[in-house]
């Protein structure tokens, strides 16, 4: 299981890092939140809006989404 | 009526009778006018930013993005790019990656700077506190000139052929399609996540509105009114290329301008220059020029600048010519 954050680098991106990092630790899941600040990595995935949730190479969120129970549903969902 | 009546009603009761704050004074005057402004457009953001968190969950820019290059648009394109422009959120961060994924989706270039030129200067926020502070016949004319601003400004660099300007890596990056399936979500889930979303955007901005609302507030009150008219008059040729030049390196949200710049045209400042002012303090400045180096070369960011600059200047002029 590979669970990454891509953005821009903007502050709203690593606050949302914050958010799933929060999400994924209250899961018990044991996996380290990769943050990649590389807009490059955005674009491959077809991607314009920043920050996203990548789950197994799978964009899962996009977009800034604040509710750290939002975020683990959506992990949950998608493990 | 006008409908913001109760609101006034309620400043009034709130400032005269309950502060006991003197109507005549210069206190008196800034603060009715904080009270009531703020109040009338944290109203009005509440109400724009849930709609608009209902069209972006349907109209996601990479759904724009796959529209423009679904068909041949024969021009239209500009004035489509221009028009997406206003209904995204835009800060200065997002405009790399809304830069390469246009042009990486085969969008030409000329397209893509529609885009983004339109983008700053129109979003909800700013809608509303147009509409708030000028009434609505003035930001139907701000957003058809910014609209137009693009469309022209995108098809000028167009036809310039840049290309070869755009940083070389840009060209290479390519990306697989990817479609985010949405998962099926009950009405009553999406209005509730609609709300939300539209109140977050909301509670982020209230502090900017109110700063910007309390500076003009201050000016409102405090300013004689007349105190530019000898310096900055409509009839004065170099008022707008200057208010413009001076901006263009600055940069301040539009959410933080437009109270400022209200209350400045009350006091005599002519709209068009005001107008001018703002829109390159919006929609161009240094933060932005640094972070798009990464992907144009130098020749291709003076362009965008110099031909953006010039156009907003005619845009004040012919406010100052035909907006009384």
């Amino acid at each position: 299981m590979k669970i990454q954050v891509l953005g821009s680098g903007c502050p709203t991106c690593k606050k949302f890092h914050e958010v799933v990092k929060k999400a994924v630790e209250e899961l018990n899941l044991g996996i380290e939140v990769e943050y990649i600040p590389e807009v490059q990595k955005l674009i491959e995935l077809g991607l314009m809006s920043s920050p996203v949730l990548v789950m197994n190479d799978k964009p899962v969120i996009v977009g800034f989404v604040g509710e750290v129970e939002k975020v683990k549903e959506k992990i949950k969902e998608n493990i | 009526m006008d409908v913001f009546y109760p609101i006034q009603k309620f400043s009034d009761w709130l400032v005269f009778e309950v502060l006991t704050v003197s109507k005549d004074s210069h206190l008196g005057e800034a603060f009715s006018f904080f009270v009531y402004d703020s109040l009338k457009i944290i109203f009005l953001l509440v109400l724009i930013n849930y709609f608009m968190a209902v069209v972006r969950y349907f109209l996601p820019v990479e759904k724009m993005r796959d529209f423009l290059v679904s068909r041949k648009w024969y021009g239209l394109d500009y004035l489509l790019a221009s028009a997406f422009g206003t209904i995204t959120p835009f800060c200065t961060c997002s405009s790399i990656p809304l830069f390469i994924g246009f042009l990486e989706a085969g969008i030409p270039l000329g397209v893509t700077f529609s885009f983004l030129i339109t983008s700053p200067l129109v979003n909800q926020v700013a809608i509303v506190l147009f509409a708030g502070l000028f009434g609505w016949k003035i930001t139907i004319l701000y957003v058809i000139s910014a609209i137009l601003l693009g469309v022209v400004g995108g098809f000028i660099l167009n036809k310039l052929k840049l290309e070869k300007y755009v940083a070389d890596y840009v060209w290479q990056i390519r990306s697989q399609k990817n479609v985010i399936e949405k998962t099926k979500e009950k009405i009553s889930v999406l209005l509730k996540s609609f709300w939300f979303e539209g109140w977050a955007m909301t509670k982020k901005i209230i502090p900017y509105v109110l700063i910007g609302i309390g500076v003009g507030a201050l000016i409102h009150g405090y300013v004689p009114s007349g105190l530019f008219e000898n310096y900055i008059t409509s009839e004065n040729l170099f008022a707008v290329p200057i208010a413009t030049l001076v901006a263009v390196p600055m940069y301040a949200n539009a959410v933080g301008v437009i109270p400022i710049m209200q209350a400045l045209v009350e006091k005599g400042i002519p709209l068009g220059t005001a107008m001018a002012f703002m829109m390159a303090v919006v929609g161009l400045s240094l933060p932005e020029a640094l972070i798009l180096k990464r992907v144009m070369k130098i020749k291709l960011l003076l362009y965008f600048f110099g031909i953006t600059t010039i156009n907003i200047m005619i845009i004040g002029y012919l406010f100052n010519l035909f907006i009384r």
